[in-house]
């Protein structure tokens, strides 16, 4: 069975973002740029499952600029087979369009699976893989923290809020990834390199139907209100009285 | 307008998120709705006709609601969305596995974990960690969002709205439920807490985990958290990670031990009210948030915290 991932490429995790003094958006000029972490879990998932001969091929997909192509050789180098770029030029690409574009992909490629990761860490959406689910009438089985596919069917042990439960889904279906799924690989040089001469396709909205017209018009981005800084205490008796006395919370 | 509010709930009680959603959906005006969906969920419906600003509870009671599937959630609701400005979810595992399908069906945005209320199409919610606040307003005739607990006030329960039953949508049968573990603890719950002792990879162990923080947590009536590295590293169950990915807390008293603050941990617990950090660390970023910081060995001032408090 194929396997589809979809990758996105957004700010390094280890940025702190600063938001525009003009209050439009926040500032990404000159900004580490790579995979979403938990899509990279999702890529890795993916490649485990072709190892251990389950899948047949691996196709990492990304919608955005034409810079998401590096976030697909990435993708490749951790062992997708293949890439698709869905060019958007500037557009701003929401999570609905996203799922539409997914869609669209899905229909051609016929994947019994898609892997995607459980959330953006620049948007914090959260949206994606469950939208695309709804829109292909398949089941969906988010925040996974392990995945074991047998006889048509899904297995999914998921974080929830109280703990976990496991849910066994019909194929094909979305799985969206949780931290705990697995561990990703570091690419190897040599898998840097091979990764370079798999295919990369480049579709445009227009070609797959799908209107990406944003939903949301952003008014404003504005920065959070700050802590006003604290005190440095010597000793838990100092702490005590502080929290008792002055705090007033024990 | 009329706004229609999923409860979260396990069928006899509601969750208190239930009760934060509604809160937000009085904010943007309006009628509310509650849509209790479940099995035997008769006693959760009536705790829901109890809240206040609450009209109209419509229950759904069906043995394939028991687990909650956003499969057999979501047809229920589409089934049933006619007429609705607003369908509004808390911003749990619960929601969030559900809002994004309806919105979907329905062919809108849906807008997640939303902080703050401008108009009715209008609204606030942190993006980039909590690093950014942007503001969106959504063209969408329908808004579907999920709300941030922690945002809003629970709502009081003095109000005796209708009850009225609907009918269950059909059995999707595309998802089954075949286990479900949930960690048992006698503490609060972290979402609800007014005083959480959260414990990073400091601790070192599991082991040292539970025999350091829990006499400090049993001692201030506090509920346990953690950090990713400390989840990750198994001290706790994943259910316990505090953070941008994790559980957004915002506890009257929050106590970081052996947590370093990283900007995906920060993003849960910056709105606590009080913050402690004990770390050995002087430069530890946890530090810049703390409003109490104490430099030292938690392994030595733990236990003597244990001692001074109560
Ligand atoms: C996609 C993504 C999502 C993430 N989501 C989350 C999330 O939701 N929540 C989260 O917490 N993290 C999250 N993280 C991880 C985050 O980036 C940090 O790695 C993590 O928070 C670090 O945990 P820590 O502070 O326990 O460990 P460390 O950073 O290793 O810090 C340990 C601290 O303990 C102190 N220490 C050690 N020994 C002692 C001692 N004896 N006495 C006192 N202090 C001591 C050290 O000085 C240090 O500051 C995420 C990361 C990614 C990439
Ligand atoms: N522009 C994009 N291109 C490819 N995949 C995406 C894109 N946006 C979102 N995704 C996928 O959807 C997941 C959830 O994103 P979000 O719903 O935006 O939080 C991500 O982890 C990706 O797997």
């Amino acid at each position: 069975m194929k396997i589809l991932v979809p990758v996105k490429r957004v700010v390094d995790y280890n940025v702190k973002v600063r938001v525009k003094a003009d209050g439009t958006g926040v500032d990404l000029a000159n900004v580490k740029m790579s995979m979403n972490p938990f899509d990279e879990i999702a890529i890795e998932e993916a490649v485990r499952l072709k190892e251990a001969g389950i899948a047949t091929e691996v196709i990492a997909v990304s919608c955005g600029v034409a810079a998401c192509q590096e976030t697909l050789r990435t993708a490749m180098a951790i062992g997708a087979d293949r890439g698709i770029l869905v060019d958007c030029g500037d557009t701003e690409i929401q999570p609905l369009a996203v799922a539409k574009l997914l869609k669209a992909l899905c229909d051609k490629e016929q994947p019994q699976l898609v892997i995607c990761g459980k959330q953006a860490i620049d948007d914090d959406a959260n949206q994606t893989g469950q939208m695309l689910a709804a829109l292909q009438g398949w089941p969906q089985a988010t925040f996974a923290s392990k995945v074991v596919i047998a006889g048509g069917k899904a297995t999914v042990t998921r974080e929830i809020d109280g703990g976990l439960e496991t849910l066994e889904i019909n194929l094909p279906a979305v799985v969206s990834t949780d931290l705990r799924l697995n561990e990703p690989r570091y690419a190897t040089l040599p898998n840097i390199m091979k990764a370079k001469k798999k295919p990369l396709d480049t579709v445009k909205p227009a070609e797959l139907g799908v209107d990406v017209t944003p939903r949301l018009s952003t008014l404003k981005v504005a920065e959070p209100a700050r802590r006003s800084p604290g005190i440095r205490v010597a000793d838990v008796a100092e702490l005590v009285n502080k929290l008792k006395n002055e705090a007033k919370v024990i | 307008m009329t706004i229609l509010v999923i409860a979260e709930h396990d069928h006899q009680q509601l969750k208190a998120a239930t009760l934060n959603t509604v809160a937000a959906a009085a904010r943007i005006g309006g009628d509310i709705h509650v849509l209790v969906a479940g099995s035997n969920c008769q006693a959760a419906a009536q705790e829901a006709a109890t809240l206040n600003g609450v009209s109209t509870v419509k229950v759904a009671d069906a043995a394939h609601y028991q687990s909650q599937t956003a499969e057999n959630l979501t047809a229920l609701v589409m089934a049933n969305a006619a007429g609705y400005s607003h369908i509004l979810a808390p911003a749990t595992t619960f929601g969030k596995n559900l809002a994004p399908r309806i919105a979907a069906l329905l062919d809108v945005a849906q807008i997640s974990e939303i902080t703050g209320v401008e108009s009715a199409d209008t609204f606030v919610r942190p993006i980039y960690a909590g690093n950014a606040l942007a503001t969106v307003k959504s063209a969408d005739q329908t808004k579907v969002i999920t709300v941030r607990t922690t945002a809003f006030d629970t709502v009081n329960r003095e109000n005796a709205a209708k009850i009225e039953s609907i009918a269950a949508a059909n059995d999707t049968a595309q998802s089954t439920l075949t286990h479900r573990e949930l960690t048992k603890s006698e503490r609060p719950e972290l979402g609800a807490a007014k005083i959480i002792v959260s414990g990073g990879r400091g601790l070192g162990s599991g082991e040292n985990y539970h025999k350091l923080l829990e006499p400090l947590a049993d001692k201030l009536g506090a509920a346990l958290g953690a950090s990713r590295a400390a989840v990750d590293a198994g001290f706790v169950p994943n259910d316990y990670q505090v953070g941008q990915t994790g559980k957004i807390v915002a506890p009257q008293l929050y106590i970081a031990v052996g947590i370093s603050g990283a900007i995906q941990h920060l993003a849960g617990m910056k709105e606590s009210k009080v913050i402690v950090a004990i770390n050995k660390d002087p430069d530890a970023p946890i530090f810049q948030v703390a409003d109490y910081g104490l430099v030292g060995d938690l392994f030595e001032v733990v236990p003597q915290l244990v001692g001074a408090v109560g």
